[in-house]
C-alpha cells in the first residue's frame, strides 16, 4: 500500500512539473470586470513569472484584455480561462508598458488588435529580445517557444465606447516613457499597470521619479472605485497610490543625499528600510536594483572637474 | 625517478592544502587562481577581507564591488580577481599610507566569484570573496564611447570630489575612459592600466593598477585619512597620460 501511494505521489509530482500550469484563477472585482492576480514575488523557476496583475473587461461586444503576461504558456492560458469563464471571444488587448511580464504573452492574441502607447511599442522593438533572453535565464521552460510579439496598434489618449464600456486611455508616463492606464467610466475600475504597486516594491529600470510622482497625483484625482495595481492586491481606495508616492520619494531623498555625502554605490544599497516599508514584499532587493539604475547620474552630478595637470 | 618523487610529494602537498582549506565558495577555477594570482604561494581564506557585492548584478556591466579589509597589518598588495570571467584580473591595489578600503565597478560575462587576495609582509595571501550572479555578456560589448564614437573628446579627463569627514575623508574619483576588453569585435583593448593617487607634496598615497573588466568610465572611492588634496598620476595601455590635481 504504502509503495503504491508512493509510486503515485511521484507520478502525480512529475505531471505537475510538466504541465506549466499557471495557477490561474480570474476573480470578479466589479460588474464585467476580473483580474488575475499575480504572487508578490521575484521571477523564478518556481513561480514561472507569474508575478503580474493582469485583468479583463467583458463588454457586450466582447473580451478586452489587459496585458497578456510573461511567456507564451501564461497568454494561451489567460486566454482559454477567459473564453471559458465568459463564454464571449476577445475583441482587443492593452498592453499597459513594455516590461516583460507584461506583453510576452501576446503571441496568443495576433488574431485582435493589440493596443499600446507609441513609447511602449518603441521599447519593445528596441528591448524586447534583451528582455525575452533575460526571461528564459530567470524562470526557464516555462518560457519555452515565447517569441517577442510587438503590439500593432497606437493607443491614443481619450475615451471609447466598446459594449457599452467607456474606456478612457490615459497616456501617462514615470515608471517608463511609456505608460498606459485605462479607466472604465462605467464600472469605476482603474487599471495602472506598473504606476502603482500595492505591497510590493516599486521597480524603477526605466523610471523617472520626479515625472512619476506628477502622474501618480493625477491618478489620485480620478473618482475611481477600484484599482488594479500592476502587481500587489486590488484595492477600493487610495492607499496604494500613496504607499507606492512615499517609497519613490524616499527613494528619491535618499539617492540624493547619498550622492551628496560621497556615498558609493554599495553603501546606499545597504541603506536601512524606514519602518513604513519594512512589511513591503521585496523592498530590499529593490532597493538595490534602484541604485543601479538611479545612482550613476546623482553622483557624477556630485562630482567636479579636477585640474588637468601637465 | 628523482623527479616522479618530486612531483609525487609536490602533489601530496596540494592535496594537503586544498583539504586543509576548502574554498568557501566551492569554485572550479580556484586552484587555477591560486596558481595564477597568488603564485601558488600559501593562503589562508580571512573573515578579515571583505568583498561587498550585491547577489545579484542588476546591470553586468557595472557591478558594484566593495573591499574591506580590517586589523590586517603590512599590507603589501591586494589583488582582485574574478575566477570565472573571461579575464579574470581586475585590479591590484597597494594602499601605502591610507585605509586598505576601495569601491569601484566592474564587468561581469557571468555569475562568478569576485575575490580579492592580500599579501601581508609576512608571505602569507589573505583571501575574501563573494559570489556574485550576472545576467552576463558584460565583457564581450563594447563601450559606449567606442560605439558613439565620441570617447577621444574626454579621454582621460578626470572629475572627483573630497568629502571631509570626521574619521576618514571619503575621495571619488571618475576617470573618462572606454576601458574596452578587447573581446568584443574589432575593437582592441583599450584600458587605464595605472593610476598612483598621491597627496599635495607628492607622497604616494595608493597604487592602482587596472585591468579590463574594470567599467568604463571609471569610478572609484577611496577613504584618504585627513588628507584633503590629491594629485593623479596614470596613463593607459596605449601611453596615454592621467593628470589631475584635486581639491576639495
Amino acid at each position: 500500500m504504502k509503495r503504491w501511494l508512493c509510486a503515485a505521489f511521484f507520478i502525480s509530482n512529475a505531471v505537475f512539473a510538466d504541465d506549466f500550469a499557471y495557477p490561474m484563477q480570474p476573480q470578479q472585482v466589479a460588474t464585467d470586470t476580473y483580474v488575475i492576480e499575480g504572487k508578490t514575488e521575484d521571477f523564478s523557476k518556481k513561480n514561472g513569472g507569474f508575478i503580474v496583475n493582469t485583468g479583463f473587461i467583458v463588454t457586450a461586444d466582447g473580451v478586452v484584455v489587459i496585458d497578456t503576461g510573461v511567456s507564451r504558456r501564461f497568454g494561451e492560458q489567460q486566454r482559454a480561462a477567459i473564453e471559458k469563464l465568459t463564454g464571449k471571444k476577445v475583441v482587443r488587448v492593452y498592453i499597459t508598458h513594455h516590461h516583460p511580464d507584461h506583453f510576452l504573452g501576446n503571441q496568443t492574441y495576433t488574431d485582435v488588435p493589440i493596443y499600446a502607447l507609441p513609447a511602449t511599442r518603441d521599447g519593445i522593438k528596441a528591448e524586447g529580445e534583451m528582455f525575452s533572453g533575460n526571461m528564459y535565464r530567470m524562470v526557464g521552460d516555462w518560457m519555452r517557444d515565447t517569441r517577442v510579439t510587438p503590439p500593432t496598434q497606437d493607443a491614443k489618449a481619450g475615451k471609447e465606447t466598446i459594449g457599452r464600456h467607456e474606456l478612457e486611455v490615459l497616456a501617462l508616463q514615470g515608471h517608463t516613457a511609456g505608460d498606459l492606464a485605462l479607466f472604465d467610466h462605467t464600472t469605476g475600475v482603474l487599471f495602472s499597470g506598473d504606476l502603482v504597486f500595492n505591497n510590493r516594491a516599486a521597480t524603477t529600470p526605466h523610471a523617472t521619479l520626479t515625472t512619476w510622482l506628477t502622474t501618480l497625483d493625477s491618478l489620485q484625482a480620478l473618482s475611481f472605485k477600484t484599482l488594479v495595481p500592476g502587481h500587489g492586491n486590488v484595492a477600493s481606495d487610495t492607499a496604494p497610490i500613496a504607499q507606492t508616492r512615499a517609497y519613490l520619494q524616499w527613494l528619491q531623498t535618499t539617492l540624493k543625499d547619498a550622492a551628496a555625502n560621497g556615498l558609493d554605490m554599495l553603501e546606499v544599497m545597504q541603506t536601512p528600510i524606514p519602518a513604513d516599508f519594512q512589511s513591503v514584499a521585496l523592498v530590499q532587493n529593490e532597493l538595490r536594483r534602484s541604485v543601479s539604475h538611479l545612482y550613476p547620474a546623482l553622483e557624477q552630478a556630485n562630482l567636479k572637474p579636477a585640474k588637468q595637470a601637465e | 625517478m628523482l623527479n616522479y618523487g618530486g612531483w609525487l610529494v609536490g602533489c601530496l602537498l596540494c592535496q594537503v592544502a586544498v583539504a586543509a582549506e576548502p574554498d568557501p565558495l566551492n569554485s572550479p577555477q580556484w586552484e587555477a587562481m591560486h596558481t595564477r594570482f597568488l603564485n601558488g604561494e600559501p593562503y589562508t581564506f580571512d573573515s578579515k577581507v571583505k568583498v561587498e557585492a550585491p547577489p545579484e548584478a542588476e546591470d553586468s556591466l557595472n557591478v558594484p564591488i566593495a573591499l574591506r579589509v580590517t586589523d590586517l597589518p603590512d599590507i603589501q598588495e591586494m589583488r582582485v580577481f574574478a575566477d570565472l570571467n573571461p579575464l579574470p584580473h581586475v585590479l591590484n591595489f597597494r594602499p601605502k599610507t591610507v585605509p586598505p578600503n576601495l569601491a569601484f565597478r566592474m564587468k561581469l560575462q557571468q555569475g562568478s566569484p569576485v575575490r580579492v587576495a592580500v599579501k601581508t609582509a609576512d608571505g602569507m595571501w589573505h583571501v575574501g570573496g563573494t559570489y556574485v550572479e550576472a545576467a552576463g555578456g558584460g565583457c564581450t560589448l563594447p563601450s559606449v564611447g567606442t560605439s558613439s564614437g565620441d570617447w577621444s573628446k574626454t579621454l582621460g579627463q578626470v572629475s572627483a570630489n573630497v568629502w571631509q569627514r570626521p574619521d576618514n575623508n571619503r575621495l571619488r574619483i571618475r576617470v573618462m575612459h572606454p576601458m574596452d576588453t578587447g573581446l568584443a569585435s574589432g575593437i582592441p583593448t583599450f584600458h587605464i592600466e595605472n593610476l598612483n593617487v598621491k597627496d599635495a607634496q607628492g607622497t604616494l598615497l595608493a597604487e592602482l593598477d587596472l585591468y579590463e573588466p574594470i567599467s568604463e568610465n571609471p569610478m572609484l572611492s577611496l577613504d584618504v585619512g585627513k588628507i584633503t588634496t590629491f594629485t593623479l598620476e596614470g596613463r593607459d595601455n596605449n601611453g596615454n597620460k592621467i593628470a589631475a590635481e584635486v581639491a576639495p
